[in-house]
């Protein structure tokens, strides 16, 4: 496979505020029934948005029309928390989002955005704030997350962006998708299991 | 001084990643038929195969029916495509597929250990969050992705970064009617949904040590509710006595070697820990969650917490599950209506909680407004509860006694709240929609006080409901 680096995304944003956003919400579990992720993209926040479409059309961000061109999603603290589905990122994703900046992640959400390539950068609340208040003014604002310096950008400002080493090498290095890696050297591997005595079951003395 | 996750680490790390992270060996790779249809076409795709069927392990339990289980094609085309999808790559790679028919069929999180297969030590992988439940034996065990299922199945491995630890001590006795759901509800409230991220918690002290493999289980699962996708007991005679004569441990003298090696991984005495927190049993009440999140739960005597009451960053958090739950700030919790009474779910549905609801219902009738069900754990779990009897207790009281699976714990068989209904629910996520209906509400509490606000027809204090009072 060609390997494919990613030091940097730039693009317009959707801001989605709230706290403890769980996967349920992200993709309601009825959407997972199928077995492949296509089209998952039409369900992304389902429920929210049908209940906020009953209140006032277009006030969920991603019903929007003025960030319908987002590629930056922001968000606020423990973002993707729940279940481990991967429907929640794939359909994040499949929905043209490549990259979120947020206060915080739940970490299988941030592995698994990880593994599609879609980097989950952490802010503190005040950077989150400040960009959501630029967004939301203007949804045209370009923002810049630069992973290698560790920091994002819009309009003037540039503040700290973290994403730990080794999802930031991954990303810099093209080598998110692990499974190759993980494959080089699989003689290692074996050698691991045959010194673990539960592999044969503790026949052996 | 290492501790178990220490030792775990270092018996399962092939070698550092050139980006930093470890490739850490899976002893156990679990599946079901959510999450692994896409990563064996991944693996298709590539050109790859599964490295290692004998450590991988399958059961459906997501998406199967509770009532009319053996009848296929299911009823359902979208579920029947998926264990058809199951089905198929399972014989296409070699994995022993524990369905239906086979008897010893359920939650993948109840079969594991009750067949024995989850054991001390290991390292154990799932494409599903409760994971953590199998660390109740000291396996460092954990949630995955489709995409990390698709790199466990090919290679066995996983790309990993380092977990901190956390020892959560608890300490004393829990009081009659008080459960480890109550504890582990106890622990999110007091550290926070969040308060976990980047920690495995060891959980010990007097309370975990007194508990049956049951509770710890019940402890571990709600882990990543917590916010950690880690957390474990280390074993200890209990764990080797619930071991003893299961289905796929070791047997006779290669058992007392796994005995030996098991207990060698515990924490050594002198462990140092990222961080502590000490929890005094004997002060936890029976808990009910109020809110759309784990974290939000009172003592059942307590009343619904007011928003100026809260740290001013929580208030917009209570302001919106108040308002999501149609309650008012300062009214009771006690009393609240109920419409279905949910005992299930991989935290909640093993033998000892269905005996404990069991206990509280025989004799007594289900509330005529309130649909109550039992879906156990695992066809075995449904088995054994019905060489005891409980199931009639059940039926008797008006309980539905289904099939095994996860049913309404997320709602993706035909199991499901309608409307704006209020379920008293054993399972672990109160989140908006959860349960099936977008609208619909769940208030977790244990399978006793399940079973009391069953009969009630309200959430009600089981304390008092075993002291003859209802
Ligand atoms: S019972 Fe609920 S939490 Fe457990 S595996 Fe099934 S759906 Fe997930």
């Amino acid at each position: 496979m060609a390997v494919e680096r990613l030091a940097q995304v730039t693009g317009t944003a959707v801001p989605l505020r709230g706290d403890n956003i769980d996967t349920d919400r992200i993709i309601p579990a009825r959407f997972l029934r199928s077995v492949s992720f296509e089209g998952l993209e039409a369900h992304l926040f389902a429920d929210d948005r049908a209940q906020a479409e009953a209140i006032a059309p277009g006030s969920h961000p991603f019903s929007s029309p003025r960030y319908a061109d987002a590629s930056i999603l922001l968000v606020n603290a423990n973002f993707g928390c729940g279940s481990s589905r991967e429907h929640a990122p794939q359909a994040i994703r499949r929905r043209g989002i490549r990259a979120i900046v947020g206060q915080s992640f739940s970490e299988i959400f941030f592995g698994n955005s990880v593994a599609l390539g879609m980097p989950c950068v952490s802010v503190s609340p005040e950077v989150a704030e400040r960009l959501m208040q630029a967004v939301e003014r203007d949804p045209q604002t370009a923002i810049t997350i630069d992973l290698g310096a560790g920091t994002v950008s819009w309009s003037a400002e540039t503040a700290p962006a973290a994403l730990p080493g080794g999802a930031r090498d991954a990303f810099l290095e093209g080598t998110w998708d692990a499974t190759g890696l993980l494959l080089d050297r699989y003689e290692d591997v074996e050698a691991v299991a045959a010194r673990l005595p539960y592999v044969t079951n503790f026949s052996r003395d | 001084m290492p501790s178990l996750l220490q030792k775990v680490w270092d018996a399962h790390t092939v070698r550092r990643l050139p980006n930093g992270q470890t490739q850490l060996f899976i002893g156990l790779h679990l599946i079901h038929e959510v999450t692994t249809p896409q990563a064996f076409d991944m693996l298709r795709a590539r050109g790859l195969s599964v490295q290692r069927p004998d450590r991988t392990l399958a059961t459906v339990d997501h998406i199967v029916p509770t009532r009319d289980q053996q009848r296929r094609p299911f009823l359902d085309v979208m579920a029947e495509d998926m264990l058809a999808a199951l089905e198929r790559n399972c014989r296409e790679a070699g994995i022993r597929l524990l369905d239906v028919p086979s008897g010893l069929q359920g939650i993948v999180h109840v079969i594991g250990p009750e067949l024995g297969v989850t054991q001390p030590g290991m390292t154990i992988a799932c494409g599903d969050s409760h994971t953590s439940t199998h660390g109740a034996f000291g396996a460092v065990a954990f949630g995955i992705g489709t995409s990390q299922v698709r790199d466990v199945l090919a290679s066995q491995c996983l790309a990993m970064d380092p977990l901190k630890l956390r020892r959560v001590d608890v300490q004393g006795r829990l009081a009659p009617g008080v459960y480890a759901k109550d504890v582990i509800l106890e622990i999110i409230r007091r550290l926070g949904v969040n308060g976990g991220v980047g920690f495995a918690y060891e959980y010990g002290g007097e309370a975990i040590d007194a508990m049956s493999m049951d509770e710890r289980m019940t402890i571990c699962n709600m882990s990543i509710e917590g916010g950690a996708r880690v957390g474990y007991v280390n074993p200890d005679r209990t764990t080797l006595e619930y071991l003893r004569g299961r289905p796929y441990a070791p047997q006779g003298a290669a058992f007392e070697r796994a005995e030996a090696w098991w207990l060698s991984m515990a924490s050594d005495a002198g462990t140092r820990y990222d961080d502590r927190v000490t929890i005094d049993a004997s002060a936890i009440r029976p808990t009910v969650t109020w809110g759309i999140n784990p974290g939000q739960s009172v003592y059942v005597d307590e009343p619904l917490p007011e928003p100026s009451g809260v740290a001013p960053g929580d208030r917009p958090a209570v302001v919106e599950a108040l308002e999501f739950m149609g309650f008012r700030a300062g009214d009771p919790i006690r009393g609240t209506r109920i419409d279905v009474a949910f005992v299930g779910s991989c935290t909640n549905a093993r033998l000892s909680d269905l005996r404990e609801a069991a206990r509280v219902v025989r004799g007594r009738k289900v509330a005529p407004h309130v649909q109550a069900l039992v879906v156990p754990g695992s066809q075995g779990v449904r088995a054994a509860a019905e060489r005891e009897g409980l199931d009639r207790v059940f039926v008797e009281a008006g309980f539905d006694w289904r099939g095994a699976g996860c049913s309404m714990c997320l709602a993706m068989n035909q199991d499901r709240l309608t409307g704006r209904q209020i379920c008293a629910s054993s399972s672990n996520r109160n989140f908006k929609g959860r349960q099936g209906s977008p609208t619909g509400r769940t208030l977790l509490m244990s399978p006793a006080m399940v079973a009391a606000a069953a009969v009630a027809g309200e959430v009600v204090d089981v304390r008092e409901v075993d002291r003859g009072g209802c």
